[in-house]
């Protein structure tokens, strides 16, 4: 590196300047991306070893590692270095992004080496969602191909501003500019197609060293910035953020006594100072900035990019997951998306299934329509599809159970990007991007009812609940169900029975039996028994409700302690050795689909309120149990499950 | 449509928003802020989180930023101290120290049964580290229930720690499994796991040696004054120079420790960690040193060199930070 010597040099005589110098330097993260064999992990091992980030041991280790598993004969592999584990070595594919530091006199940079197979998207995605910029690496030799453009896609979806197009392994090309021309129009084409506006394309070779940190003497027809020239000067996103109307999510309040309450964040966009008017998001509720406080000593002014501590004026509410936002400017509040979704999950988007969403420091309950549409990266063809399998890239709408400050992804990575994660595994399996609102929260206010549910409940004298019966088809779900109900009608209490069957002629007769309409199915019965619950009764469903994340859905609807799960557990071999209906016949016959427990899944409840065994216990006597909890064990002893 | 520009020189020279009344940040003001961001997430999120605490550099830095996290509060999680009895005399005194100037809990934690079969470095190499240290630290964490714990882990110190998560997540055996983590976008971490699992969590993942010590030296944090070159009794072993620093090293007949001017890059067990000879004795001198060094900073180390390679990955697969 040609400046390498002078920064040597000054360490060596004056250390305190030189840490003044790097004290002050700034932080660019970028990646490298681009299709298998490209030459990323090289040209990573090219830019540390140029910048002296390779010690003598690692290097050693490196000549010797090269020998064993290197691609480049007797030369070193640089992308040994960077393939850091032992699959990948083996393999001699990068699996995972691998992190890695270098600086110059100017920078300080944090580069992210993304795998190029499309096996591994999610990985790259992770790398990408926090780069400022991305270096697309081509071999000279293939040109534009699939995962180019689909890692280009990508970036500039995830809102990467500056990209490097690295024409590289010129050298196996002669440094012919014909070629580099002809890439570079190809290129174009698919950029102008999906909107990028700007790039900068630079011929070099990671191998040789051309064109990364001096200009080449092989490319005297290219004139531009070296890559690392290039990258010195590109505008960092925080800096760009600094100058936007100010927002902070709340990601923990500080009360270490009585007298002190503080809201601990980082703040993602604009300044703050001391007696700025500010706006507390979703509530809407205003007061002023009182202290901004550190360890170091309170601040006059804050910016974004800082982690600090503020103080109100009033003693407003405030918690975890609500924003701090300029009074004057604040972003919007919706609980309707629309969405891109990148799926991460070898498990499929169930369309109706509720997902947990991380927007930020908010989490809530999300439930994803029926995908509008995919994107074929390659084509850009928008595909009709029912699901988004794993690394499909889609567009989307979803409505989440509570509203949302957020503001479109293009304006916010902060406040519009946001996670799905599967209720049951717990794994991340969507990166999500809000492109719009479908309808402002601030306009569905809740209809403010004079009447409340206790009135109601009061009224007819009883504690309202939800009775939820799941089990197999024939396990004696509706038969204790009625049992229950006639009982209960007869001890003067008011009741309604929501059937399985009863409500597939009326409300639900639209649906059919795949995954996702039994979803929707449940979610409707969910609704309607929330709003029984709400006007006193005391609800009874009989629905197999195979599955326990739209059971846990229709849980959360109702108020703690209500939802009542009873399991009717009659063994699968038992329910179909009764066959009232004679349902288990037709589906072994391969008559009837999806029929749960022959060829759709039952998820057995793992903590129950109550639990029949029909192979033990008579429908009487477990009716006689039901209401017995119903009436009595259940508002002394509810305890909360966890 | 609008002209696409490229290989023109500077992009991004001019432009409106260049130009503000905020100045950029500087690296060190950004990694502080991702750190004091990260410790939020998980006190806000986890059940029971707790600080690994190995009195090393990395871990004075990782303290300091917890205090600045919480301000005026204390940090609301303990220090837990994975002890194998074979540290530096110096490093106890310190640990003690910092904890009582913190205001926060120490646990320490010794391995009963290494302690019962008298496992040390000297005579049982490799089975040392896994049963004090591992096995040390998957005992500790079970015993006090522990969901989330930081470390004080970088991802420039070696190359599979270099690809993991800042979340990274451990099963109910605390195995990590490299070959399938959790997808981590933005600064957007899922916390959420099952009963038994958990998760090591590393705030500083993204600073290098240099920021380490450049953040020590502008915050004045206190670290151990192995750190500083001294005077220090010594002998050689395969090639690495050891600090005698009490009689249970076992001298060869006749032999004399040396007195030599030394330091120390990292801090470990000190029978296997080398020291290099060096005169550095100010914060500005040990960086200089550093940065003119030619090997890197866990060179010292006997723990990277086993199984061709793989030796931490392999590690951290059965369970070590």
């Amino acid at each position: 590196m040609s400046d390498t010597y002078v920064t040597d040099t000054l360490i060596a005589e004056d250390i305190d300047a030189y840490l003044v110098q790097h004290q002050h330097k700034d932080m660019l993260r970028f990646i490298t991306c681009g299709s298998v064999d490209d030459g990323k992990s090289t040209l990573i091992g090219r830019l540390l070893y140029d910048s002296k980030m390779i010690f003598e041991d690692q290097l050693a280790a490196l000549e010797d590692a090269s020998k064993v598993s290197g691609t480049q004969g007797q030369d070193i592999d640089f992308a040994l270095l960077v393939d850091g584990l032992a699959a990948e070595r083996e393999q001699g594919i990068t699996i995972d992004v691998a992190y890695r530091f270098f600086n110059t006199e100017k920078r300080k940079f944090i580069v992210a080496d993304c795998p190029g197979h499309e096996q591994y998207t999610r990985n790259m995605v992770t790398g990408a969602s926090s780069a400022d910029a991305a270096v697309i690496l081509i071999d000279a030799r293939k040109g534009v191909l699939v995962q180019t453009r689909r890692h280009t896609y990508l970036c500039h979806l995830l809102g990467i501003r500056h990209l490097v197009l690295a024409v590289n392994k010129l050298d196996l090309v002669g440094y012919d500019q014909v070629v580099f021309d002809a890439i570079v129009a190809d290129y174009v084409n698919f950029a102008q197609a999906i909107g990028i506006s700007e790039f900068t394309a630079i011929p070099i070779s990671g191998f040789k060293g051309d064109n990364i940190t001096s200009l080449s003497p092989h490319t005297p027809w290219y004139s531009g910035p070296t890559l690392i020239e290039h990258l010195e000067q590109v505008e960092i996103d925080g800096t760009r953020e600094a100058g936007q109307a100010f927002r902070m999510p709340v990601q923990w309040v500080n009360r270490p006594n009585l007298d002190f309450r503080g809201f601990a964040g980082l703040i993602a966009s604009g300044t703050v100072k001391q007696g700025d008017a500010v706006r507390i998001l979703p509530a809407g509720t205003t007061s002023t900035i009182s202290r901004i406080v550190t360890l170091d000593g309170d601040l006059d002014e804050a910016q974004a990019g800082q982690s600090v501590t503020l103080c109100l004026a009033d003693e407003v509410d405030c918690s975890r997951g609500n924003v701090i936002a300029a009074a004057s400017a604040p972003p919007e509040v919706a609980d309707q998306f629309e969405a891109s979704l990148v799926w991460m999950s070898d498990e499929a988007l169930i369309p109706g299934r509720g997902y947990w969403l991380k927007l930020a420091t908010q989490s809530v309950s999300a439930t994803v329509k029926p995908p509008k549409y995919a994107i074929n990266v390659n084509t850009l063809e928008h595909l009709a599809v029912k699901t988004l399998e794993l690394n499909a890239i889609g567009v989307v709408e979803l409505t989440t159970d509570k509203p949302l400050v957020f503001e479109p992804y293009a304006q916010s990575r902060t406040l519009g990007g946001f996670i799905l994660i599967d209720k049951l595994t717990n794994a991340t399996v969507a990166a999500g991007l809000i492109n719009f609102s479908l309808r402002r929260a601030q306009n569905v206010h809740w209809q403010a009812l004079d009447v409340s549910r206790e009135a109601h409940a009061a009224m007819k004298h009883q504690q309202p609940a939800v009775l939820w019966f799941t089990g197999f088809s024939g396990s004696g779900k509706s038969t204790i169900a009625n049992l229950v109900e006639k009982r209960l009608h007869a001890l003067g209490h008011h009741t309604f029975l929501l059937d399985g069957d009863n409500v597939r002629h009326g409300l639900n007769k639209d649906l059919g039996f795949t995954e996702t309409d039994r979803i929707e199915n449940i979610r409707r019965v969910g609704e309607v028994t929330k709003l029984m619950s709400d006007a006193g009764l005391i609800v009874l469903t009989a629905f197999i409700s195979p599955f326990a994340a739209e059971r846990d859905m229709v849980r959360a609807m109702v108020p703690p302690g209500e939802f009542v799960e009873v399991f009717v557990d009659t063994p699968l071999a038992e329910a179909e050795r009764r066959d009232v209906k004679g349902l288990y016949k037709k589906a072994r016959a391969g008559t009837l689909k999806n029929f749960t427990g022959i060829d759709s899944p039952y998820e057995v409840p793992l903590r129950p309120e109550l639990r029949v065994d029909t192979t033990s216990e008579s429908p009487e006597a477990a009716a006689e149990r039901i209401v017995d909890y119903i009436l009595g064990a259940r508002s002394e002893a509810w305890m909360p499950t966890i | 449509m609008e002209l696409l520009r490229f290989a023109t020189g500077p992009a991004d020279a001019s432009g409106p928003l260049r130009k503000t009344m905020t100045t950029s940040l500087t690296h060190l003001q950004r990694l502080e802020a991702e750190a004091i961001h990260i410790m939020r997430e998980v006190v806000a999120e986890a059940e029971r989180p707790v600080m690994l605490y190995s009195v090393g550099k990395d871990s004075a830095v990782m303290l300091h930023l917890a205090r600045k996290a919480f301000y005026p509060s204390p940090p609301p999680f303990p220090l837990l101290h994975v002890d194998t009895t074979w540290k530096f005399q110096e490093m106890y005194r310190l640990r003690d120290q910092m904890a009582k100037d913190s205001g926060m809990e120490l646990l320490v934690y010794q391995n009963p049964e290494a302690k019962a079969r008298g496992i040390n470095p000297f005579d049982h190499g490799a089975l040392h580290t896994d049963m004090w240290k591992t096995e040390g630290l998957k005992q500790a964490l079970d015993q006090w229930q522990f969901d989330s714990a930081f470390g004080g882990a970088r991802r420039d110190e070696e190359k599979s720690r270099a690809k993991e998560r800042i979340f990274s997540f451990r099963t109910t055996s605390h195995g990590w499994d490299p070959k399938n983590q959790r997808p981590e976008l933005w600064n957007v971490y899922n916390a959420r796991k099952h009963k038994g699992e958990s998760i090591r969590v590393f705030p500083i993942s993204n600073w290098t040696e240099l920021d380490v010590w450049q953040y020590i030296q502008l915050e004045d944090i206190p670290i151990v004054p192995l750190y500083f070159a001294a005077p220090r009794p010594t002998v050689e072993r395969d090639g690495m120079l050891l600090m005698v620093d009490d009689d249970r090293f076992p001298l060869a007949p006749g032999e004399v420790p040396q007195m030599r001017s030394i330091r120390f890059r990292t801090l470990g067990c000190y029978p296997l960690t080398g020291a290099v000879e060096s005169t550095a004795a100010t914060l500005s001198e040990v960086i200089q040193e550093t940065l003119l060094t030619t090997t890197s900073e866990r060179q010292g180390r006997a723990i990277d060199k086993d199984a061709g390679g793989a030796g931490m990955e392999l590690k951290k697969q059965q369970g070590y930070f």
